[in-house]
């Protein structure tokens, strides 16, 4: 593995309910990357990014993350995964969220409140969590992890049903992050988000269609955005 | 197992209740009016105080009940909302939830005791020879107990319906075959038999045997099933322990 790799995915098969739903993926993450995992629902992004945070049972494959297999104790405070469903407490004020799983990574207020500014809430962080609107709990949920400045961030669809202005300042914050030198690995449908990433995965029915930067992957199928590439790859494979 | 995680996991507990003024009032007042109505409903009738029969069962009984629907509920909501997942990502030992669970709802718990015991030896006149700490003792030994079955039955529920549905399939039977209603050795050789392997059938002895002492001492045998509550809640427990996987599919 190249030295700033942060994520190193090999062959990695993932078995669910009996069937295999990863058929060998390949795919790696380096230090100030932003990597997006693109493709339709269904199609295994979500197995992916939870087998690389090291929650998924029945993985077989190799997944090294920070140089260690997923999900050790060593590599585990320095992780950040954001799930699609807001994984915080709705009975708690987006503060209350934050000091909690501040206080399981050691992480003091400081960070508490420029984690709560970084997703625009520093405003509302004394708000109930479950009376805030859908897109406030995602970023409540987003804020969570970025706690204690992962070195790798695993963010599963993190812009779904947000509006366009806060996706684009999301994706602001997924670029700045890695300029921080995070590896940041989303996942998403939306095939225009992908453009943004410096390299993208294309992932169908457990398999990556092809990896490479967003101009190269058009580039190759001779195509104006991403989603006409993705559609000429899957043509490709069916020819 | 961190201290600073577990007591983080306590604070967040009694964050919540404290957010769910109406759950906490239940918790802790429940408990009195149920032994006040014990009280009233038989206070017409002559003979034997009904709050001297059924009253230490009474305090055995509810915190045993009450923790169990909190921490099956609770537990289930944590599994269902991603958060048990979440901590588990991070650096929380098991242990660390366990135990920070359980700190908490013991808390709850002393509260809870310390009401109903004061109600009933203070305003009702309910007779105890041993000393007030060991009832407060057993009745949390009994709320650990109802800690731990809860968290072991939170991995078998799906929904929070099927969670509330195991507290008549698991408390009512052993509340049947504890002695409260008829006494043990009356009962068919079975449920004699079964109701010396349940856990309620000892707290239940327990505090009887509190009420049974004389001059501020327990009555003898008192200690060993305070023992045997403890020691099969650890078991229950450390089997629970094992439901919270880091690893699910």
């Amino acid at each position: 593995m190249a030295p700033d790799d942060v994520v190193e995915v090999a062959d990695l098969r993932v078995t669910r309910g009996g069937a295999e739903v990863l058929h060998g993926i390949d795919l790696t993450v380096g230090a100030g990357e932003l990597v997006g995992i693109v493709g339709p629902s269904g199609g295994g992004k979500s197995t992916l990014m939870r087998a690389i945070v090291g929650v998924q049972a029945n993985v077989r494959g190799e997944i090294t993350v920070l140089g260690q297999p997923a999900g050790s104790p060593s590599v585990r405070g320095r992780v950040g995964y954001v799930t699609q469903a807001p994984s915080i407490y709705d009975d708690l004020t987006a503060r209350q969220n934050l000091e909690f799983f501040g206080a399981v990574l050691g992480v003091g207020p400081d960070e508490v409140q420029s984690a709560l500014a970084t997703v625009d809430l520093a405003e509302a962080g004394d708000q109930v969590v479950g009376s805030m609107s859908g897109g406030q709990q995602s970023r409540v949920s987003l804020a969570t992890a970025l706690l204690g400045s992962p070195d790798l961030l695993v963010l599963d669809e993190p812009t779904v049903g947000l509006d366009p202005v806060l996706r684009r300042s999301l994706w602001g914050t997924f670029r700045a992050l890695a300029a921080a030198g995070a590896a940041v690995l989303v996942s998403t449908h939306v095939m225009d988000e992908a453009e943004r990433c410096d390299r993208i995965a294309l992932l169908r029915a457990g398999r990556v269609l092809a990896t490479g930067t967003p101009a190269g992957l058009r580039e190759r199928t001779s195509a104006d955005t991403v989603e006409q590439a993705f559609l000429a790859l899957i043509d490709e494979v069916a020819a | 197992m961190t201290p600073r995680i577990t007591l983080a996991v306590t604070r967040r507990v009694l964050q919540q209740l404290r957010r769910d003024p109406r759950t906490v009032a239940l918790m802790l007042f429940v408990p009195c009016l149920i032994l006040l109505l014990l009280w009233w409903v038989f206070s017409e009738l002559p003979g034997r105080d009904m709050v001297d029969s059924f009253g230490p069962a009474l305090i055995a009984f509810m915190p045993f009940t009450v923790m169990f629907i909190v921490t099956s509920i609770t537990m289930l909501r944590e599994r269902t909302a991603g958060t048990l997942e979440r901590m588990l990502a991070m650096p929380t030992g098991r242990a660390d939830i366990l135990i920070g669970y359980a700190l908490a709802l013991v808390a709850v718990c002393l509260v809870q005791a310390t009401l109903v015991i004061g109600l009933g030896v203070g305003f009702l006149g309910m007779d105890v020879g041993g000393p007030l700490w060991a009832l407060l003792l057993v009745a949390l030994a009994d709320s650990f107990l109802g800690t731990a079955l809860g968290l072991a039955v939170s991995a078998f529920a799906r929904t929070e319906f099927q969670a509330v549905q195991f507290m008549p399939a698991l408390v009512l039977p052993q509340l049947l075959l504890c002695g409260l209603f008829i006494p043990r050795d009356t009962m068919p050789d079975l449920a004699r038999a079964v109701s010396e392997v349940l856990p309620l059938t000892y707290a239940i002895d327990a505090m009887k045997g509190v009420q049974a002492g004389v001059d501020g001492q327990v009555a003898t045998g008192t200690w060993t099933d305070l023992l045997v509550v403890v020691a099969i809640a650890v078991v229950v427990l450390g089997l629970g322990t094992f439901t919270l996987r880091r690893q699910t599919d």
